[in-house]
Parts: structure tokens; sequence; C-alpha cells
């Protein structure tokens, strides 16, 4: 049994329009393993997975389960050949228990929710998860909500598992604890699938790596006669330097400084409670913490977009030392202040640029109110071309909508336009998220740059090797408080990790019906 | 597990592809990258053929009119005469300059389907001052009024669901619905005011009309819709205010990440949306019908946003769109008046043909992929 191959790919191709997505990959996953698929962002790995899953149809190949040939149409079909799939957006109905969510779609049997109720506990015993299956979804937090959804496909009897980039959403402890539950469920015979781009992850989780890159697959090798240089090598094609070149902050002037802010979202859930940090200019202050614990907010904040109740941001102009406060300013207003704010938020294409305009006028969201009647197209044109052609932009075109662009191409657009604006503060939020390795390396060292030049620059981010090496301090952040700022010299990923949920273990109580208003707003 | 097996098998069969153990569905839908020109105009000139095809036959069958009498009729409804075809131009000038209202305010992705009322209240204010000044001002001065009040009018209609829109977060949709019926009963409410007779109808108002060029009583509307064309091609494209549309009506969240003030751009562009109904509502009445019923705007508010939308908001796309509309409602009310058939027909026909150009989208932004059996490679 640990030894049969549960799933065989073989020559599977798949194309949207004129992009290959798949190219004649082949795949096979055994009873008993964990199969990481590693490839940058765009290399297929999720077209790939959505064809076994039952989402797509692939073009061309076939698709074996247990040596048979099979033809997965739905995501039912998928079901039918014991194949599940547990997406990075969980599929959970908020106000149904776990069990309720388990159980939700099964039509072939009686429904007895004590029944269900003490399945989820044997099969949380088995592979030792910790859930309650009378908990309701809001009341959970993100790695409880992972759980719920690995337990939905073991339930309906799955035998070769997906998992699309479980790690993304969780602490490094609650890894550790995924980690831990996956290597049981492999014990048990079940054949596992990981997608990811986390390399050090790979490397302790998995038993065998397939690394895939522009939709073909490259190799397929085992994790314990590879290292990370050459899993590096295989998914981007050629050696690339892994360290981030930092250099010493300038210890400047205080630029920004935030003190005592607070917030609540629309349904008031307080988002932020009482924030101070300072940024000096020439330094990368990095912002680490748990997706959703008020990095977005603070950013809005500052930038004029968010609704602040109390506190001040005061902004330190260089070149005369006057203070202004920004908190009560609408976008508008501090851009007629003269305060050179850059920010690319989290949403590319939803905020930071109009995903139907063209490069041109998507250039020309910034400066635009300079124009009378009438706007002038010659600079944004030319400012897009530039970028196009420094930062190495692949586009048909400056008359191409941004949005056929890749995220990538997109990103270097919107950092190119921002960093134009010669900032006195620069504001980027998961900068790189979604970006293939060379594509972050060039927002580092763009990052960089800015600080070089005297900026102070804001970084949120979510990979703590990353924050380590290229922040200068990193202020941590846990549901909307403040929970550390450290020097990232010194500091180790241990101790981020525990500062992300340092807020959460001491108040626990608050912090669940806290989680739960967070989730009603989704 | 046993009934799956069972179902391949039957289904093998029943595909009677020796070769392949297993069944594939037959067709798969894909995205098309972005498609060349002509090949998108092509497959919409494909698709009105199909659609008045489909026409033709079916008169044939259930009408037992020859097809070819059909279309010639249909032809002969816009271009049969050159009276006809001056009315064609002229319907095509009203429709076309109510679809420009509309526009800009749905490139802001505000659903603005007011644009019946707001004709309706600027025809209503055209007649109001050709009725109570008509006669104490001098002409000019009295069209000068009279184009006043009308732009005023229709902005105002506009403004109201936009204010409460942009304080309130009301529902644009239902708002501006609503204020049709409010303009229908209002312009009812006058009519009734004003025929003390108890008719209810108004006839010909002798002051006030718009002048007549080269003696032709449809041309100054047409140049003015001409030039307004033009006019929002530009402000659309070339403006700063167009630019604001474009971007609000794209994604609030950007405009609002840019300091454009979301607010004042939507009371802004309904204000135009709503006054250059008003100004439709002006040569409705100042130039072509000289008097106000409840039915001056005829429903053409409504089909004004099929123009704009058919043409994806493209002023000059738009000058077609209005052209077949027009073309086909005058066809078909040709044909049920030469054939004596139910006035329902003209609206069986249109809905064919739309159905047709709408549908035809689809396979513009998709392609339909058949799966290669291997034996015929």
């Amino acid at each position: 049994m640990s030894t049969s191959v549960a799933l065989d790919i073989v020559g599977v191709s798949k194309s949207f329009g004129s992009v290959i997505a798949n190219n004649n990959v082949n795949l096979q996953v055994r009873h008993g393993e964990i199969l990481s698929v590693l490839g940058e962002n765009g290399s297929g790995k999720t077209t790939l997975m959505n064809m076994i899953s039952g989402i797509y149809f692939p073009d061309k190949g076939h698709i074996f389960v247990d040596g048979e040939e099979v033809v997965i149409r739905s995501p039912k079909d998928a079901f039918k050949y014991k194949i599940g799939m547990i997406h990075q957006h969980f599929k959970l109905v908020d106000v149904f228990s776990a069990a309720e969510n388990i159980v939700l779609g099964i039509n072939d049997e009686k429904y007895n929710i004590k029944d269900v109720n003490n399945r989820v506990l044997e099969i949380s015993e088995k592979y030792g998860f910790n859930i309650d299956p009378q908990k309701k979804i809001y009341e959970m937090s993100v790695s409880e909500k992972q759980t719920v959804e690995i337990i939905k496909v073991l339930y309906r009897g799955a035998n070769i598992l997906i998992l699309d980039e479980p790690t993304a959403v969780l602490t490094p402890q609650e890894i550790d604890k995924l980690f831990a539950v996956l290597k049981r469920m492999r014990d048990d015979g079940k054949a596992i699938i990981i997608i990811t781009h986390k390399l050090n992850e790979v490397m302790s989780v998995s038993d065998r790596v397939a690394v895939l890159r522009k939709g073909e697959h490259i190799a397929t090798v085992e994790t314990a006669q590879t290292s990370e240089n050459q899993l590096t090598e295989m998914m981007v094609g050629k050696k690339i330097s892994l360290n981030i070149n930092r250099s010493e902050s300038l210890d400047l002037d205080e630029r920004l400084v935030v003190s005592g802010l607070n917030c609540c979202d629309e349904y008031g859930v307080k988002v932020l409670s009482d924030v101070s940090f300072s940024v000096r200019g020439g330094e990368i202050f990095g912002i680490a913490g748990i997706a959703g614990s008020g990095q977005r907010e603070l950013l809005e904040a500052i930038a004029g977009l968010q609704h602040t109740d109390g506190g001040e941001i005061a902004f330190i102009n260089p070149d005369d030392a006057e203070r202004i406060d920004l908190r009560t300013k609408t976008a508008a207003e501090i851009r007629e202040l003269g305060v050179r704010l850059s920010f690319v938020p989290e949403d590319r294409l939803g905020m930071g640029l109009v995903g139907n305009m063209d490069a041109v006028d998507n250039m020309m969201l910034r400066g635009y109110e300079k124009s009378h009647v009438f706007v002038n197209r010659v600079p944004p044109k030319k400012l897009a071309d530039d970028i196009i052609d420094k930062l190495q932009v692949v586009t048909p075109g400056t008359s191409t909508p941004v949005r056929r662009l890749s995220g990538g191409n997109v990103q270097k657009l919107l950092v190119g336009r921002e960093m134009a604006m010669a900032p006195k503060v620069f504001m980027a939020a998961y900068p790189v998220r979604g970006l293939d390795i060379n594509t972050s390396y060039t927002i580092y060292n763009l990052l960089t740059q800015q600080k070089e030049t005297g900026t102070a620059v804001i970084f949120v981010g979510e990979d703590l090797d990353v924050l380590i090496d290229l922040c200068d301090r990193i202020m941590v952040l846990d549901s909307g408080k403040v929970t550390g700022i450290v020097d990232a010299r010194s500091t180790t990923k241990e101790e981020l990790g525990r500062l992300m949920v340092k807020a959460s273990s001491t108040e626990e109580n608050e912090d669940i019906t806290k989680e739960g208003g967070a989730d009603d707003e989704k | 597990m046993k009934n799956n097996k069972d179902r391949q098998e039957t289904g093998v069969s029943a595909a009677n592809a020796k070769e392949r153990p297993v069944r594939e569905p037959l067709f798969h839908v894909v995205k098309r990258a972005q498609l060349p020109l002509w090949k998108s105009i092509g497959i919409r000139i494909v698709a009105i053929v199909a659609a008045l095809l489909l026409c033709g036959i079916m008169c044939f069958f259930l009408l037992d009119i020859n097809p070819l009498t059909f279309y010639k009729t249909m032809i002969e409804g816009s271009f049969g005469t050159e009276r006809r075809l001056w009315k064609l131009f002229k319907d095509i000038a009203v429709l076309l300059c109510i679809s420009l209202a509309v526009t800009p305010a749905f490139k802001m992705r505000f659903w603005n389907i007011g644009a019946e009322g707001q004709v309706l209240v600027g025809c209503l204010a055209t007649v109001a001052c050709m009725r109570s000044l008509g006669g104490i001002l001098p002409e000019p001065l009295l069209i000068v009024v009279m184009l006043v009040a009308a732009l005023l009018a229709g902005a105002i209609w506009g403004l109201i669901p936009a204010v409460f829109k942009a304080k309130w977060g009301t529902n644009e949709t239902l708002f501006t619905l609503m204020m049709n019926y409010v303009a229908t009963y209002l312009v009812a409410y006058f009519l009734i005011k004003w025929t003390p007779n108890g008719s209810s109808t108004l006839g010909r108002l002798e002051h006030g009309h718009l002048p007549k060029l080269l003696d032709n009583e449809y041309l100054l509307t047409i140049i003015v819709v001409a030039l307004l064309t033009v006019a929002m091609f530009i402000y659309l494209k070339y403006t700063k205010q167009g630019y604001e549309i474009s971007v609000v009506g794209e994604s609030q969240k950007t405009a609002g990440y840019i300091g454009i003030n979301v607010k004042t751009v939507i009371i802004r562009t309904m204000i135009i949306s709503g006054a250059l109904c008003g100004l439709a509502g002006l040569l409705i009445v100042g130039a072509l019908d000289h008097s106000v019923t409840t039915e001056s705007a005829g429903g053409q508010g409504f089909t004004a946003i099929m123009v704009s939308w058919l043409a994806k908001f493209d002023p000059f796309t738009m000058v077609l769109t209005a052209f077949l509309i027009v073309f086909l409602q005058q066809g078909a009310d040709r044909i049920s008046s030469i054939f004596n058939i139910s006035n329902a027909f003209p609206s069986i026909i249109t809905g064919i043909i739309l159905f047709f150009i709408i549908g035809c989208e689809f396979f513009i932004n998709y392609k339909v992929v058949f799966t290669r059996r291997e034996g015929k490679k």
C-alpha cells in the first residue's frame, strides 16, 4: 500500500487563451508520501491542482487514480475518486458549526448530527487535530478553519489530499502543528500534495519535491537528496543569490510619528488600539503580524483612507521640521499639503491601479489632478515607458489594460509609479505577495534604494525571513495592538512568531469575540 | 464504486470511441485572449444575419409571408421614401441624445434608469415656458429661457437620486426608477390643470418653436445631437472630469486612494446626465412635438440604456447601435401595418435580433472547443 502510485498525471496540458498554463506535465504521487509542488507564481501549480480536483478540464493528457484512467469533470467527480482539495480561501458557512460544515453537501447518508460529531472526533483523534465539532465557524481562528477544511475532505474518505498554500495564513507555531498532522496522515497511507513556495517548509515536511517552471514539469526529486539552493535553481532556472543587500540605515530624523492611534471598522469592532511608533527617514520599518491584525487599517489610516478615533499621525517635514498632523486629513488634503506619501496597497488592481485601464492612464492616477480641463497624456506616457524600460516590465505595450499583465508586471508598474513621486514616506503592503523570486528581489532592491535616498520606508510583509533580512526595525502587530518593536539585525523568527500571537494568548476570551466580528465583515 | 464503472461503460458505448477507455465532455468553453477587431466585428455581423434569417423563417412559417418580401418591407420601413429617411435620422438623433446623456452615469457605474423621467421633466419644463411666456417674451429670448428651464429640470431630476446615493448610499436603480413615475404623474397633473375642458390633451403650442434649418423641421435636432456626440466623446476621453468618471466607475477604492472625491463626482456627473436628458426633452418638445403628453419620452429613456451598453459606452459606436435599434423598430412597424399583423410583432422581431446581438458577445469573449476524437486525427 505504501509504495503504490495513488495519482499519476501523464502529459497534461492546459491553456487559457494564448497563455499556456501547463504544458505536458507529468506528476506522480504515491500512497504514504508527502509531495511538495514547488514553483514560482504563474508556474502553473494551481492550474494543475485545479485540474485534478475537477475545477478545470485539461486540454490534453491523462489522469490515473490507482492505476485506472479517470475523467474528472467536476469537483464531484474528484470526490468520487477520493481526491480532496483544501483551497487557500476557505469555503465554509460562518454560522454553521464545524460538523455542520463538514457534512454539508453529502447526500447519500441520513443526516444525524450526533453521528457526525462522533465521526469528526474520531478523525480528529486519529490524526491529532484539535477541534470541537460543535464550535461555530465564526468563533474560529484561521488555523481552526483550516482544520475544518481538512477534516471535511477526510470525512468524505479522501485518500489523496491537495493543500494549496496551507501555511500562508498561519503562524510558525501553527505551521509546526499542521505539519505534524500531515505526517500522521502520511503514515496512515494517504497521498498528500502540498503546494507552496516556501523552501524551508518544503525541506521540513515533504518526502519528494516536484518542481514546475513556466508551466512545465522540471523534475521530481527526493527531498533528502536535494538542497534549498538546488531547488531554487530548478525553480527559477538560473542561480540567484538569496541574500538581500541591506545597507546600514542612515539614522536620520524621525519622519512619521504615530501615537495612540485607535480605529474601528465599519461594524464598530476595534481594529487598531493605541498604536504608537515612529519611523525615521532612511530606514525600512517592517510590520509583521498574522494577516488581519490591523496592518491594512494602519497603512490606510496614514494614507488618509481610513477613519480613525483619536491619536496622532504626525509627518515631520525634513526640509523645515514642520510637524503636520495627517490623522484627520483625507488623501486629497494630504496631497495638497505637499506631503509626498507613496502607498503601494495590498490590493494592487482593486486599489493601487485600475485593471481595465492601460499603463498610461494608470500612471496618470498620480498627477492628473494638476491638469485643468483636459488631461495631458504625454508625461504619464513617458513615465510608463520609463518604468517598462527600467524595471523590465513585460507588456505588449502601454495601451494594454494592466489586468492582462502578470502579477509581477502589474506590481512593477505600481511600485514604479509610486517611486516616481520622489516620496518622503513610502508604504508598501505585501508588495511581493504572489510574485516570483526574481521580481520579489527587484522589489526588495527598489525598497532599499528608496531607503538609501533618505525616504522613510514602511514595509508590511508576511515572510519572516525576508522581514529579518530586509528591514532595520520590525514592529509586530497582533489583533490591532503593538506587541513589540525589535531590531531586525538581532531578532529571530521564533521571537517574531511569539510576538505575533502575544496579545491573543494573554487575552484569549476577548480575542475570540474579536475574530468572530472580523469574520463577519467578510 | 461499482455504479461508477457501469456508468463509465455505458458512456463508452454511447460515445462510440473504441480507442478511448473513458468518456470526455463533448466540448468545453475557453476564455479567449483578445480577439482581432475584424473578427469581433465579423462575429457580430454573422449574428445579425443569423437573426434576420430566423425572423424571415419565422415569418414564412407562422405568418405565411415570403421572407424576401419581409426583408424588403423591413428596409422600406426606414429607407422607402425621403420622408421616412428623415424620420429615421430624427429618431436616431433623439434616441442617441438620451443615450449620450445616460452614458457618463453608466460609465461611472451609476445605474441611472431614470432617463425616461429626466427627459419628461425636460419636456414639461419646456412646455411650461412655452405656455406661460409665449407671446410675452420675444421668440429668441423665449428659446433661451426654455433651454435653461429644460436643462435645469433634467439636472434636478438627476441630482436628487445622486445626492441621496452620495450622502446615504441609497440604491440609485430603485430611486431613479421611482423618479420616472413621479415625472409621469407630474405631467399628468399639469395636463389636467392646463386643459380645463378635461380632455387632458394639450394641442400644439404656437410659441417657442426651435428654428427650422433649411426649412427642414428635423435638421436642427440632428445637428445638435451630432455635435453632442463629438462633445461627449471628447468629454469622456480627454477631460479631467471624464477621467475621474472612469476611475470612479472602475473602482471607487482606487478613486479614494488617489484622492478623488467620489461623492462630488457622482453628483456632478448626474447633474450632467440629467441636464442632457433635459436637452432631449427640449428637442422633443421645442423642435418636434410642440406639445407634451405622459408618453413624450415614449420609453426611449429605457431603450437608450441598451444603446449605450451595446456600444460599450463609446459615443461613436452609439450612432450605429441607435441606428440599428431605430431601423429595427421602424422596419417591424412597417411590416405589422402592411401585413396587418398584431403590433406585438415588432417587439418580437426586435427581441430576437437583440438576443442574437447580445448573445454573440459570448462568442467574442469565449470560444467553444470540441473534444477531438482520436480517430479523426
